[in-house]
């Protein structure tokens, strides 16, 4: 079986008569004509008047739209955000609206350069209005740009952009990759800053959303929806426009094969593979990264929706499951995972341990509805290199948390309790964050709380392949071979245990009954 | 006697030299030091007395001479051929007696009182008969001598360094009865012999100045570094420590030893930010990454304020850079590891106005208060070295001991301590086999230098 690791490839064995491989679905067919389907759904929008009716000319309208997180990997030009806030910006002018500010909804995410503004927005809008200011990134550190709305009926403050707070309108772009995605999260989490997101981005909540990539499960969902509903009584208008984007990552060039099942390959696949693996392995990490963030998706936009936020956001997690959702019949003892060189939080940057630890126990894990597909007590397999390399600019914290916190505990309530707030009111974080392109202080806890459900629902996790002090720093047994690996594992889940080696990406989500 | 000796010998000094480039400790095998049968020194005046060491500690500056890399500095304050060993815990051994006759298996008494002693191996002005005393020695700096090529003497830094004195790695040495302190009955040897190292390292505990609330980093884990630490813990208790720690059991001795940050030497640099809230310059590292193995942790960055501090404990250009990049501007770096030739940027020691200090060897003490005058009070160094070996148990430290026929495994073994587990060595001297018969001087290799 083919396996992603890190910036490398890898080919396993698993016992036949044990395993079973759950692959991505087949990409859908996108949209005929995108534009045009913006244009549609700003036109014709689910519960809410039509864009053009909310645009008038002395309004100041705010335009936010998802940071670089999002879509993994960058997608091929035009960028989706860029099709839409270009409709967008058509109508506003038709209207005479001169007060538009864009801003890029990273919450605590790192600041987006300018060449990442420019794939995201297109230089057309980029020229218009970053030189006059009008467009840039969010900070939620900025002690005269946020606003402290209110708190919800559970208590939790809502925060949010001061731009944001006195607009007349929100028009929020977004791309949802996952059915995590979107909803009122795009601008209760987007818009915020630490002191709302510590209400939800908490092990409390990580721990009772399961998952958190299934809404209605969600207490991670639940706690933003909430922060809406006050967002809402206190007069922020949204008009949101999510998007759906097909499975596509490779296109019909020479990696398809990375898309396809092992058994369909051809010798033409089979050299080709050979090939990649073969060059990857021979080049240095910079230009193995180098290249492969350097990757565009073909992605095809499979659906539009705009209008009131949470009737949207139904219309769209239904388009997300369409392309994403795999029926699974079963937990399995052993979860296998192949990960590959981007998360969310890696974007032409470096996947440094926590951030493998958040990918693999974090988003993977959690890509299920109805049951976790490892049972209670199994154990989850993940094959990445796992080096303890950091981008010294992205992520100076993270060096931190691994070298103190992750020296002291894997805890995640112990750490919450001992180490959060200091991190996250360090002030040279903080001035890394406002100045530099650094994520905030407080992140790489978030990363972690990120995979606390899995962290308590796991007997053990083994990393094949991983440099053996960081995978033992992260809690983890290292195992050089995924035999290895499966020996480690039958000490939790005996001789003969269920494997399930669940192919990511192209990503999917699995529905277990 | 039986005695390692170190001759002058230039072809085996760069013998030891390269061999201690392939390995650390190899110059034992191949370099200049022997082991020798051979006649007790005389002794150099009529006041001196005979030793005869039970423990004989090896020390950074023992195995930089032995691999053929100390300092050419030396070569005025080194007299040849030298008996090594200044880390000494011995029996007196009583007037007209030899050290060949002394059962170094039990306690003796000379007097009435415990003749079991250890050595403060510098000599000084007093040692070498010289009157008036130099002024350092008249201020009990005793460290700073000025005569110590001088006097009734050979040149010598220290015992251990002179021709004339013999030295700790061996059956039998002479000494002044200035240097000698008496070793409480319920002190076991293996506290004993860490006296002198526990002095140097109060020594430099008391050259950092600390003042209530400072932040110290401490560069090494080593002995020196641990010894440190507790100095600091006892003397200085009211400031933090931070301290870059390689090995796990050297991690575990920091934390008994009162540490407040325990951290990889890599991650000092980031440790000493987060205790004293500063921020971190300049991200200079291969392809833009930062591996979390560097070396003593400033390899990629340096620090906006950083420690009052820093205490370095190894004598390397890597950890003086280090030193320089995380003390805070205005703050003192303490060299206690000797240094040798070492190529150094001093940029920041002249931008930041950072103080460079040197601690050498140990004298009388003058504490400071809180505002850095000094209290009146003095006390001998080695005072306060017998209290904190007793006060912090340090005879654990010392973690293994051979005779002299194994000086290849001893040195092996204490040039390669951190990563085996150990952190001081010691020669045995408690154990004698049976001298050869007729010979004055009799040469032979360590058994394991044979094979």
């Amino acid at each position: 079986m083919l396996f992603h690791h890190g910036e490398q490839l890898r080919l396993e064995r698993l016992p036949a008569e044990r395993s079973r491989i759950i692959y991505p679905p087949e990409p859908l067919a996108g949209l005929d004509d995108p534009d045009q389907a913006i244009r549609d759904a700003l036109e014709n929008p689910i519960d809410s008047e039509p864009l053009s009716a909310l645009l008038f000319a002395d309004m100041r309208l705010t335009i936010a739209f998802d940071d670089i997180s999002l879509p993994l990997p960058q997608m091929r030009r035009p960028d989706i955000r860029q099709r839409v806030i270009e409709a967008v910006l058509d109508l506003a002018a038709e209207a005479g609206v001169t007060d538009v500010h864009l801003i890029a909804a990273l919450a605590l995410h790192r600041r987006m350069t300018e060449e990442e503004l420019r794939h995201a927005v297109g230089d057309r809008v980029y020229d218009s209005f970053a030189p006059r200011g009008q467009l840039y990134n969010h900070d939620a550190e900025d002690p005269d740009g946020m606003t402290l709305i209110g708190t919800t009926r559970h208590g939790e403050e809502v925060q949010i952009s001061t731009r944001v707070a006195t607009s007349d309108l929100i028009v929020y772009v977004n791309i949802n990759l996952v059915s995590m995605d979107g909803g009122w999260k795009s601008t209760a989490t987007g818009l915020s800053g630490y002191q709302a997101l510590r209400h939800h981005h908490n092990v409390h909540t990580m721990r009772q959303s399961r998952s958190f990539m299934d809404r209605e499960s969600s207490e991670l969902h639940r706690s933003n929806w909430r922060q809406g509903e006050v967002l809402r009584d206190a007069g922020i208008k949204v008009f949101q426009i999510e998007t759906t984007v097909n499975n596509d990552l490779y296109g019909d060039g020479p990696l398809k094969v990375l898309a396809k099942r092992e058994w369909e390959w051809t010798t033409r696949d089979r050299a080709t593979f050979m090939a990649a693996k073969a060059g990857l392995d021979r080049l240095s990490p910079a230009q193995r990264r180098r290249i492969l963030h350097g990757w565009r998706a073909p992605y095809a936009m499979t659906s539009v929706q705009a209008g009131e936020v949470e009737a949207v956001h139904e219309v769209t997690t239904r388009h997300v499951y369409d392309q994403q959702l795999v029926p699974v019949e079963g937990q399995t003892d052993i979860l296998a995972l192949g990960l590959p060189y981007i998360c969310p939080y890696n974007v032409n940057s470096i996947m440094n341990p926590i951030l493998v630890m958040c990918l693999g126990l974090g988003y993977f894990f959690n890509l299920y509805k109805g049951r976790p597909l490892v049972r209670e007590g199994g154990v989850l397999i993940m094959s990445h290199p796992t080096t303890p390399e950091f981008h010294p600019v992205h992520h100076p914290s993270y060096i931190d948390f691994f070298e103190e916190v992750l020296a002291e505990t894997t805890d995640p309530l112990v750490m919450e309790a001992q180490f959060e707030e200091r991190f996250a009111t360090d002030e040279w974080y903080r001035h890394l964050y406002r100045t530099s392109h650094a994520y905030h202080g407080v992140h790489p806890f978030y990363m972690w709380y990120w995979g606390s459900h899995a962290l308590e629902h796991l007997g053990g996790v083994v990393v094949v392949g991983g440099d053996p002090a960081t995978v033992r720093r992260l809690g983890f047994r290292p195992a050089s071979t995924m035999s290895d690996a499966l020996e480690i594992a039958s000490d939790v889940v005996g001789r003969q245990p269920t494997i399930t080696y669940f192919k990511n990406p192209p990503l999917s989500m699995v529905d277990v009954t | 006697m039986r005695a390692l000796r170190f001759e002058r010998d230039v072809v085996r000094f760069g013998a030891a030299r390269l061999a201690s480039g392939l390995r650390p400790g190899a110059g034992s095998r191949w370099g200049p030091l022997e082991l020798v049968t051979d006649d007790e020194p005389d002794l150099p005046g009529p006041d001196w007395v005979r030793l005869s060491p039970r423990l004989a500690g090896i020390c950074g500056s023992d195995l930089a001479t032995v691999d053929g890399r100390s300092s050419r500095w030396f070569e005025p304050i080194v007299s040849f051929p030298f008996v090594p060993g200044h880390e000494v815990v011995a029996d007196l051994v009583p007037d007209g007696s030899t050290a060949a006759t002394t059962d170094a298996t039990t306690d003796a008494t000379v007097d009435g009182a415990s003749s079991r002693v250890v050595l403060e191996p510098v000599l000084g002005c007093v040692t070498r008969g010289i009157s008036p005393v130099c002024p350092a020695c008249a201020d009990g700096r005793l460290g700073n001598c000025e005569h110590l090529a001088h006097g009734d003497l050979d040149a010598g830094l220290q015992t251990g360094y002179c021709c004339d004195t013999g030295g700790g790695w061996s059956t039998s040495m002479v000494a002044h009865p200035s240097q000698l302190h008496a070793v409480p009955d319920d002190m076991p040897d293996q506290a004993a012999v860490l006296v002198e190292p526990t002095a140097c390292a109060v020594h430099g505990a008391m050259r950092a100045r600390v003042r209530p609330g400072d932040t110290v980093a401490i560069i090494g884990a080593g002995t020196l570094g641990l010894l440190t630490l507790a100095a600091l813990a006892r003397f200085a208790p009211e400031c933090s420590t931070v301290i870059g720690a390689k090995h796990p059991h050297q991690r575990d001795l920091a934390r008994a030893l009162g540490a407040t940050v325990v951290c990889e030497p890599g991650e000092l640099a980031r440790a000493v930010r987060r205790r004293t809230g500063t921020q971190v310059l300049g991200t200079r590292g291969t392809n833009g990454t930062r591996s979390t193995n560097g070396t003593h942790g400033a390899s990629t960055s340096r620090l906006t304020g950083g420690a009052a501090v820093t205490i370095d404990c190894v004598g390397s250009a890597d950890s003086l850079a280090t030193a320089l990049a995380i003390t805070r501007p205005t703050g003192r770096v303490v060299m206690i590891g000797m240094p040798g030739v070492l190529r150094a940027d001093l940029t920041p020691l002249w931008q930041r106005e950072i103080e460079l200090v040197g601690a050498y060897a140990y004298g009388t003490e003058h504490p400071v208060d809180a505002e850095g005058a000094p209290t009146g009070e003095s006390r001998r160094t080695f005072d306060m070295a017998f209290e904190l070996v007793r006060a912090a148990d340090l005879g654990r430290l010392v973690s293994a001991t051979y005779p002299l026929e194994r000086a290849d495994d001893a040195i092996a073994h204490a040039a390669e301590a951190g990563r085996r587990g150990a952190v001081k060595i010691a020669f045995d001297l408690r154990q004698r086999p049976p001298l050869p018969t007729s010979t004055r001087q009799t040469r032979t290799r360590p058994p394991s230098a044979r094979n």
